[in-house]
């Protein structure tokens, strides 16, 4: 029986339900096998995407913000810290960059907890795939918003008189080893996004952790101005092993062991992070 | 058609779609869920019937393997939700408040998104999702947000997404609370259309209406416990099919009204606090009640009694828990919540 009558709802002319033509839907319906892991990954991936073309607003994280960033610190900084904003632009550069996009990895979490609220989330966690997917999904979109990020921080730089003695091809082996690190550090904000009850104190949380986080390294001066105890802090964090390593790829160098430590450190905080935040996913 | 569907399911000797006992969930002191005992028969509509806060969502999202039971056991169609989750998933689908679609996304892009996570290539993702789309009526909102989409529509991708892959076992949680009649009635069809070929469906519903409309079996469900179960018959033949609501011209006349509604229906009528209105039960142990009624509407006028008004209507809720438990719902919760404070 089909209803006839179109339904008014809303004001709105709404078509009606077909009910004969959702019989053959529902018995014909063959079950496909269920998608590789890497499969549903992508297709959380896909969605991040398409977030970004129906809300491109929130590219403003990646773009204006690093700007402001880029700005900010070379002419506030710059002619105090190295004699000269062009000479300190070439130091402060790629720390500016590890720091930006450090930055913006919490917005990971925020995302997170907006699913929860608005109830997709439910959904996806009811559907027979690899558990871990919407995660690596949310990610996976991620890593694109931090090539953005970096790609016009990079511009703004050239724009400003960066040169990297590296090249194209150690800016991109830079950029490449700061994304990786920051989707191994984005599994400490799908934790919070899932322990947390609302946006805003996801919010709150990151600003604890990143603000110590990226002030407390190298990316802004030499650590061995700092006092005996705050230099073994500052050398010993993985975002100063980070920025050296970037920086030294930028400059044309082949830092290894600052590679091999930050590598080391993303591994290390997918494992921890990683963990805690599947085994909150299925707890929930 | 059914045998089409059997392949699938693994466990036909049993016949069950659910089977819990003593399902237990704990939010800190309060017991949302307090020993439920379920069986539901497969390739039905079972209606979980309760006010707000009886612990119907609580229950279903155990089921649907949301939330880990905190005591008892629960299967779905032979398996255990906390031990065998994934093959529970695979088999059910879910609709509710909760669990449902990407506001950011088009009707179309959440359906295509859904199809590639249960497996299907990209290209009959888009197919199904296209006739999907067109079978609910949404073929023309399928570009839009569904942000933008009114209360009804909304409703429809729901379901639709529940059933991209047709489910064994479908739970729809409240699908037509907020709904207005028209949209309502819409879901109705959709959900008679799904268990016509041969998908379970477990419904919670706070309105006795819609689980007449569309249950064979009905659980009563009250402070996370089932306090009455059966058939549609069954229920009703304990609760009274409907009652009779009288407004007369003058309250002077209430108690004559009563006594002569009294002595031809049998029943006590119960005297509401508007001093010319009374309600009365009818249909009880399987009377017809429109006969009892319009009986006791002529005996009324041949006893000089004015009746301005009249309406026979099924029993709300809260008569059906009136008639379960002695008391109706709202009024044991006010009750309850005055005890906790003193």
């Amino acid at each position: 029986m089909t209803t006839t009558a179109p339904t008014r709802a809303d004001g709105e002319e709404l078509a009606p339900v077909s009910a004969e033509g959702l019989a053959p839907l529902l018995v014909s319906a063959e079950r496909p096998p269920r998608p590789s892991a890497w499969a549903a990954s992508l297709a959380f991936g896909w969605r991040a995407m398409l977030k970004i073309k129906h809300v491109p607003e929130q590219l403003f994280d990646v773009t204006a913000f690093p700007i402001m960033m880029v700005l900010m610190y070379t002419y506030l900084f710059g002619g105090a810290l190295a004699g000269s904003t062009q000479q300190y632009l070439q130091f402060l550069l790629p720390g500016i960059l590890v720091m930006s996009i450090v930055m913006i990895t919490m917005y990971t979490g925020v995302a997170v907890n907006i699913d929860i609220e608005k109830g997709v989330f439910d959904r996806f966690r009811t559907l027979p795939i690899w558990r871990p997917a919407p995660m690596v999904g949310y990610l996976l979109g991620d890593m694109l918003r931090y090539a953005i990020g970096s790609a016009v921080m990079l511009t703004v730089g050239l724009i400003m008189g960066f040169r990297p003695a590296g090249g194209v091809p150690g800016v991109l082996a830079g950029v490449a080893l700061l994304v990786v690190f920051s989707f191994c550090f984005s599994w400490v904000w799908t934790m919070f996004g899932l322990l947390l009850r609302t946006e805003k104190s996801v919010m709150g949380v990151s600003m604890m952790v990143l603000f110590p986080a990226t002030f407390l390294s190298n990316i802004f001066v030499d650590p061995s101005t700092m006092p005996g105890w705050l230099q073994a802090f500052v050398n010993n964090s993985p975002i100063t092993h980070l920025a050296s390593a970037v920086r030294g790829l930028m400059a044309g160098e082949w830092p290894g062991a600052e590679i091999a430590w930050s590598l080391g450190w993303g591994a290390a905080l997918v494992a921890v992070f990683g963990t805690v935040t599947m085994r909150l996913y299925n707890r929930r | 058609m059914t045998a089409h569907r059997v392949g699938r399911r693994d466990d036909p000797g049993s016949g069950l779609a659910i089977e819990t006992s003593g399902l237990v969930k704990t939010f800190g002191e309060t017991r949302a869920v307090d020993g439920v005992d379920l069986r539901v028969p497969a390739g039905m509509v079972y209606g979980v019937l309760g006010p707000n806060g009886a612990g119907k969502t609580t229950a279903v999202k155990m089921l649907a393997t949301l939330l880990r039971p905190d005591g008892g056991e629960a299967r779905v169609f032979g398996h255990d939700v906390l031990h065998e989750a994934d093959a529970v998933r695979g088999r059910v689908s879910l609709t509710g408040q909760y669990a449902s679609v990407d506001e950011d996304l088009t009707g179309t892009e959440n359906l295509v998104l859904l199809g590639r996570l249960l497996g299907h290539g990209k290209r009959a993702a888009r197919e199904r999702s296209g006739h999907l789309l067109e079978a609910f009526g949404l073929t023309e909102a399928a570009g839009r947000q569904v942000k933008n989409y009114s209360g009804g529509m909304r409703r429809r991708i729901d379901i639709a997404a529940s059933i991209l892959n047709t489910p064994d076992l479908l739970f729809l949680d409240e699908p037509t609370t907020g709904l207005d009649p028209r949209s309502r009635n819409q879901v109705w069809e959709i959900v008679r259309a799904v268990v016509a070929q041969g998908t379970t469906v477990l419904l919670t519903t706070q309105y006795l209406d819609e689980a007449d409309q569309l249950a064979s079996r009905i659980a009563v469900i009250d402070h996370g416990r089932v306090i009455a179960e059966g058939t549609k018959g069954e229920l009703k033949a304990s609760v009274g099919a409907g009652s009779v609501h009288l407004r007369l011209r003058s309250a002077e006349q209430r108690p004559e009204a009563a006594r002569i509604l009294g002595s031809v229906l049998g029943v006590e009528p119960q005297l509401e606090a508007d001093a010319v209105a009374l309600t009365a039960r009818v249909g009880d142990g399987g009377q017809d009640a429109a006969e009892q009624a319009s009986r006791a509407l002529a005996e009324l006028a041949r006893g000089g009694v004015v009746v301005d008004n009249f309406s026979l209507g099924q029993p709300s809720l809260d008569e059906v828990f009136l008639a379960l438990t002695d008391r109706p719902a709202t009024e044991r919760r006010a009750q309850e919540s005055k005890e906790a404070l003193a």
